[in-house]
């Protein structure tokens, strides 16, 4: 991690040489502040013929939250799952376009998506914890990177439980079933074991849509304050939850085509979320966070 | 207690319509309603007990039949080399029965886990996947002479002789389909969920399937590789075909003829004579006692490593 400023040994199979600049993309809206972590250039993925989303140009930068709003279908979850691969699983789902880590091309033919996931962690809409114990499931992660050391696994389960706000809620019944726990309860858990292995960057895949304010609340007072450690990326449909808790937002739309009368999404604007907020460049921005459209 | 609602204090009366009649939440159902709903609930209770009666009567008549022979001596002593003989015992068919049917499914279960896994977690969409799917449904409908008969051309011709190991081969290939199908349709029912969550951890295929998958997926695997071993115990056909027939205990599977429990259950009860018929009833307890016990044993097994499902 780079918390000191310095960059993290890069051991994913490089193409050398920085990520090919793009000549009028949005890249990095509000001025350059820390270093980015992702490029994201002209990114279009399809499932089969149907194009999901097109042309997606933006950067993430480092120890930032950046937020991913939009409509129903406009394919903030698709790109969010690009960023860790964890489209490949889906069948006919294809990537084109470039989207790198560091300068290094993810889709590149000698990187390997397991170290990707290493680095990359992820958090689901729906709290999956595994029918294991509380204890292994924090666990596991370090446990299949080949940690098998039992004091430090227990400091790394301690560690990420009370990063994740949930230590002192599970620390007499850590090896009792993570099913016992409830919905919010759950989610922090899934946080807890996606940081247990150490990530730079967190995807959320709306991650609060199932709990309630309250759960949703803790939710985004614990990424704020693992926001010093982590980069994170957060789809939501929830647009006071951007504003609340993001530093940068991407503001994604559908377009219908035509010719074959289906939906294909787009970036609309990527900016400093107070800009979207209160200054939206685009008519179309403006009309969906005043909540005049989606 | 003070209450912003004084009336809440005493129950409330019922309110009338505007038509002054009083509101009513009794239900009034209509002759149809009524005479469907006695019907099918008749026909539910009746289809229960049509389905249960063969049951209680096939287990009632064997425990009585059976459960008198059957003591110590009925399981461990010899067969009586003539089905005349009146007396114990079935010590050579315990044995057969348990070393043909545990080496079966030595075998079977692992090799049908490991098949459907590919199924289902490696090439579900690839062809050679649909054509194993295929064999194997095909397989599950194959009676069980014919693997008797496939066993005897391929093994038994092949080594000159019939032994307990021939009997566990065609018991296998029986039970191999139903362990593939079983547990392929148990890793359907693992939610996509979890094999994400594992994977976005930098997990690979086989780590998230044996460490993740398998592990939710196991109690129904457990069922379904007891439903394929009652099955194989209970196999009458290919047993006959391939192990001959033994009276003394042959503990060795791959020298000598051996029996099981089934095969001395047709052998007995097809005589005439009263001390064959009773160990062919005995037999039959004993099949049915030890299958019992495989199930008992392998729920507990699996629910040893379930403890955290809830």
């Amino acid at each position: 991690m780079s918390v000191d400023g310095s960059l993290p040994d890069v051991v994913l199979t490089a193409p050398p040489g920085p990520a090919r600049p793009v000549a009028g993309h949005q890249a990095n809206p509000a001025g350059p502040t820390a270093p980015s972590v992702f490029q994201v250039r002209d990114l279009s993925v399809y499932y089969g013929e149907f194009k999901a989303v097109r042309d997606v140009k933006l950067d993430i930068y480092e120890h930032e939250i950046t937020a991913f709003i939009g409509p129903s279908g406009c394919g903030k979850s698709t790109v969010l799952r690009c960023f860790n691969r964890m489209n490949d699983p889906i069948p006919n789902a294809r990537v084109e376009g470039g989207m790198y880590y560091r300068g290094i091309d993810v889709y590149g033919d000698d990187v390997e998506p397991v170290e990707v996931r290493r680095r990359i962690g992820m958090v689901f809409q729906k709290p999956n914890p595994f029918p294991k114990s509380i204890f292994d499931n924090v666990a596991y992660g370090p446990r299949i990177a080949g940690n098998r050391n039992k004091a430090d696994l227990a400091d790394i389960v301690e560690r990420a439980l009370t990063q994740a706000a949930l230590w002192e809620e599970v620390k007499d019944r850590l090896h009792k079933s993570a099913l016992g726990l409830s919905g919010g309860q759950q989610q922090r858990l899934c946080i807890a074991r996606a940081i247990a292995v150490d990530p730079e960057v967190l995807l959320m895949d709306e991650p609060c849509s199932a709990l309630d304010p309250i759960a949703t609340g803790r939710i985004e007072d614990l990424m704020e304050e693992i926001q010093q450690d982590y980069t994170i990326i957060i789809v939501t449909h929830n647009m006071q939850q951007a504003a609340r808790v993001s530093d940068r937002c991407a503001f994604f739309t559908t377009e219908v085509n035509e010719a074959s009368d289906t939906r294909t999404g787009v970036l609309v604007e990527y900016d400093a979320t107070e800009n979207m907020f209160s200054n939206p460049s685009d008519e179309r921005t403006e009309n969906y966070v005043t909540g005049r459209f989606g | 207690m003070t209450s912003r609602h004084p009336s809440i204090q005493t129950a409330p009366l019922v309110q009338t319509d505007p038509s002054g009649k009083p509101y009513s939440l009794t239900a009034h159902l209509s002759p149809r309603r009524r005479m469907a709903d006695f019907a099918a609930t008749t026909v539910m209770v009746a289809s229960f007990f049509a389905a249960a009666v063969p049951l209680v009567l096939i287990i009632g008549y064997v425990f009585t039949k059976g459960g008198r022979v059957v003591d110590m001596a009925f399981l461990t002593e010899s067969i009586p080399n003539s089905y005349r003989r009146v007396g114990p015992g079935m010590g050579p068919a315990v044995v057969g029965t348990l070393l043909i049917t545990g080496a079966a499914s030595l075998m079977a279960i692992p090799l049908g886990v490991l098949g459907a896994v590919y199924l289902h977690e490696y090439g579900p969409k690839r062809r050679f996947a649909r054509v194993v799917r295929f064999t194997t449904d095909v397989m599950t409908g194959v009676p069980s002479v014919v693997m008797g008969v496939f066993v005897y051309v391929v093994w038994v011709l092949r080594f000159r002789s019939q032994t307990g190991f021939a009997g566990a081969l065609a018991l296998a290939c029986l039970m191999l389909p139903i362990v593939v199908r079983t547990t392929e349709e148990m890793l359907k029912l693992v939610p996509a969920e979890l094999r994400q969550a594992s994977t976005a951890l930098g997990a690979r295929t086989w780590r998230t399937t044996l460490t993740v998958v398998l592990p939710a997926a196991l109690p129904g695997i457990t069922s379904g590789a007891m439903l394929a071993v009652a099955r194989a115990a209970g196999e009458t056909a290919p047993i006959i075909l391939v192990t001959g027939l033994t009276f003394q205990t042959n503990a060795n599977l791959f020298e000598g003829n051996n029996t099981t429990l089934a095969a001395q259950i047709f052998r007995n009860a097809s005589q005439p004579f009263d001390g064959a018929q009773a160990r062919a009833y005995g037999a039959a307890f004993t099949l049915i006692v030890l299958v019992f016990i495989f199930t008992i044993v392998a729920r507990l097994i699996s629910s040893r490593f379930n403890r955290m499902r809830r």
